[in-house]
């Protein structure tokens, strides 16, 4: 098995917001990230896909068909926009680090056609950074 | 699906590499300028792994004011800006390599009370980097 790792980056505003807390609440809980009119991050997605090389290639999968579907699922939808309220995987949620790579997962797994989704690592800012795996290791 | 959360931290601490129950020589063959009297120092960069379920409310792992205040008391409060060998205790009678940190600094964050530690990982300079995910997945 060989894990093959693609990095892209876009920059995207947020805010953290729970209607069903109170102001209070989502002060405390949430801190400056409440802040209303949001903010943002340059953000860097690492995304791993897993498979045997083909022999006639040597690839686990094109590169090229996995940067166009970098470029359609998740930069066309995500870099430059602020994430609640442009993006409809994220409407209704808070969109954490967590929240975006779960969504990120989603959109591409089912596009990955040759190899499989191994990983996807969002960094926010180079000290937090979350992994999303398939069903386990 | 499985969500890990990583977190860095930053502290800079001095150690020197030595066993007390060898001959100077012996310390000076197998940790080398490591070994010197005085000790040295590093900027060290800790990398805490978390898992467990995203709460839906705050679709967090773990709220990161609570992890940074956890790990300024358990860590950096004791680990920055100090002499290894002799202000942190563990550390009187295990030599600390950055595998004797991550396991030391492992013991002691599993015990975080908001998610599961998964992994502490330690990079002593940028050439340099480790990581321990306990005893449980060396086995698995």
């Amino acid at each position: 098995m060989v894990y093959l790792t693609r990095r892209v980056e876009f920059s995207a505003s947020h805010l953290y917001h729970n209607p069903a807390f109170s102001p209070e609440e989502n002060r405390r809980v949430f801190g400056k990230c409440n802040n209303p009119h949001g903010h943002g991050h340059n953000y860097v997605l690492e995304v791993t896909v897993a498979g045997e090389p083909d022999p006639r290639t040597g690839m686990v999968l094109d590169l090229k068909e996995l940067k166009d579907i970098l470029q359609r699922e998740i930069l066309d939808r995500m870099d430059h926009r602020f994430l609640n309220y442009e993006v409809p995987e994220l409407a209704g949620k808070i969109p954490t680090t967590e929240t975006i790579a779960m969504a990120i997962w989603q959109l591409l797994e089912p596009r990955i056609r040759q190899g499989r989704l191994h990983r996807v690592r969002l960094y926010e800012t180079p000290d937090l950074f979350v992994d999303c795996m398939g069903n386990g290791r | 699906m499985k969500v890990v959360l990583h977190r860095r931290y930053r502290f800079s601490a001095s150690h020197r590499l030595h066993q007390p129950g060898w001959s100077q020589q012996e310390n000076q063959r197998v940790y080398g300028k490591c070994a010197n009297e005085y000790g040295h120092g590093h900027n060290y960069v800790l990398d805490v792994g978390l898992t467990g379920p995203v709460d839906p409310a705050t679709g967090m792992v773990t709220n990161l004011a609570d992890l940074d205040a956890y790990i300024e008391r358990e860590v950096l409060a004791e680990f920055d800006h100090v002499y290894l060998n002799e202000q942190v205790a563990a550390f009187r009678s295990l030599v600390p390599t950055a595998e004797n940190m991550c396991r030391v600094l492992f013991e002691r964050l599993r015990a975080y009370p908001h998610a599961r530690l998964e992994t502490v990982g330690l990079e002593e300079t940028g050439a340099n980097s480790f990581e321990y995910a306990g005893e449980s997945r060396e086995n698995a």
